[in-house]
């Protein structure tokens, strides 16, 4: 029991660490998109926005059918679980840069800092608090919906979770809940200090 | 090297109409006016922050439609009211941001920021390490007036700088802006009249985008003009 708990535990870690990775590598940058294009940006959030209103079941259950991405298994759980991450890391990075003092910025320009420089140095290392909160929601949002991607073989918890439920098994439930409200809990502390440290810095946030 | 300044029928459709004036190289210019009187765009047309919709400015006789605005701008000085500053970086950090980007050596800028800020009484070793927030609002103006000044600019351009300042740290700040003016082209947005006559030799009055007035900083309050007086009645106690 404990061996199967552990595998589980390890998978569940591997789909949500792969899910949030790609989806901070998507979500970032396409963070930064919106906050330079105030309609496109807009129409993009939207969209994010919507695939967020999708029950997590219903979701994994849609991209079954689609070539490629779909199918029944741990791939079709990860892009699921990428496209529930996105909302929150693209529009923490977009409301970060947009919270960005327009003096500072100004200041900036003026000193002589190109686009690029201006975004590396000032604009992302401003907003970096705002961007790590969005990553830890996203984060501890996936730890939980990733316990439903069992429902398409995914693996992970939540198989122990479903089989609990079938055998009508309290403890075989216990076995894959706790696990992940624990899994959740200690990525909330990280990412929550690592925020606190970031802030240290930020006065405007601070406030 | 302190550089020149000059509008031509410079136009900012709908804030300026058709400005016209030179400023010389090493001298020092305070714009005056009202609220919305048109100052701040001028000075920000100098490193194209705002561009013209018609004429043009030139600093040492070149074109802003065709020098390298990054270049112009790291030799130009900006502060601002409220200071800028960078406020995820320390103090030494921020006055060092234009030595950076020029590829200055850490030794060369570290001598020069440690002479700047001795200059303002920022001691380097007391405020060096330290944040914007942890300073008074005194201190970020001065923070902000070396970071300007580090790189020996070609032009200062200076809006409201002291203007959220108390009185007493403000006049302070004056004093220290004036001993430190030599050898650098100075625009100086106020619409403090004192503050102008202490910190300028020369004062451009601007109402309605247009300047309405242009003259020695010594002969500015015995001008006849309606809005001259008006500026020297609400200075006067």
């Amino acid at each position: 029991m404990t061996a199967e708990i552990l595998r589980a535990t390890g998978e569940h870690i591997f789909i949500v660490l792969i899910a949030v990775g790609v989806a901070i590598i998507i979500g970032i940058p396409l963070g930064i998109w919106c906050a330079r294009r105030a309609r496109a940006g807009r129409v993009m959030l939207r969209i994010v926005d919507t695939i967020q209103t999708i029950p997590s079941l219903a979701l994994f259950g849609f991209l079954i059918p689609v070539p490629l991405i779909g199918g029944i298994g741990t791939r079709t759980a990860i892009v699921a679980l990428i496209l529930y991450s996105l909302l929150p890391i693209v529009r923490n990075t977009l409301t970060g840069i947009r919270g960005v003092d327009p003096i500072v910025l100004d200041a900036g320009v003026a000193m002589g800092l190109t686009d690029r420089q201006l975004l590396r140095q000032v604009e992302l290392p401003v907003a970096m608090p705002v961007i790590v909160a969005g990553i830890r929601i996203a984060t501890v949002v996936g730890i939980g919906v990733a316990t439903i991607a069992a429902a398409i073989g995914g693996g992970g918890l939540g198989t122990l979770i479903f089989r609990g439920v079938a055998m009508v098994d309290t403890r075989l439930m216990l076995a894959g809940a706790l696990p992940a409200a624990a899994l959740a809990l200690v990525a909330d502390v990280v990412l929550s200090a690592a925020e606190r440290k970031l802030i240290g810095y930020n006065p405007r946030i601070q406030q | 090297m302190p550089a020149s300044v000059d509008f031509r029928s410079v136009s900012v459709e709908p804030i300026l109409h058709d400005i016209n004036f030179q400023i010389a190289s090493g001298e020092a210019v305070a714009f005056i006016g009202r609220s919305g009187a048109g100052k701040t765009t001028t000075l920000r047309l100098v490193n194209g922050l705002v561009r013209p919709t018609s004429g043009d400015v030139f600093v040492d006789g070149n074109s802003l439609r065709t020098i390298d605005l990054i270049s112009l701008r790291r030799h130009t000085g900006y502060v601002i009211q409220g200071s800028g500053l960078f406020p995820h970086r320390t103090v030494y950090e921020n006055i060092t941001t234009v030595p950076r980007l020029l590829g200055w050596s850490e030794s060369e800028a570290r001598t020069a920021a440690g002479e700047m800020m001795e200059k303002l009484e920022l001691p380097l070793g007391r405020f060096g390490d330290r944040y914007p927030r942890s300073l008074s609002g005194g201190e970020q103006q001065r923070v902000g007036i070396a970071r300007a000044m580090i790189a020996r600019p070609s032009i200062l351009l200076c809006d409201e700088p002291f203007g959220a300042l108390d009185p007493i740290v403000r006049r302070d700040l004056q004093d220290a802006f004036v001993a430190l003016r030599s050898g650098v082209t100075i625009i100086f947005v106020t619409h403090d009249l004192p503050e102008a006559l202490r910190v300028a030799e020369r004062i451009v009055l601007f109402d309605g985008g247009r300047v309405v007035m242009d003259c020695p900083a010594s002969e500015f309050t015995a001008q006849p003009l309606p809005l001259v007086q008006r500026f020297v009645d609400a200075a006067s106690l």
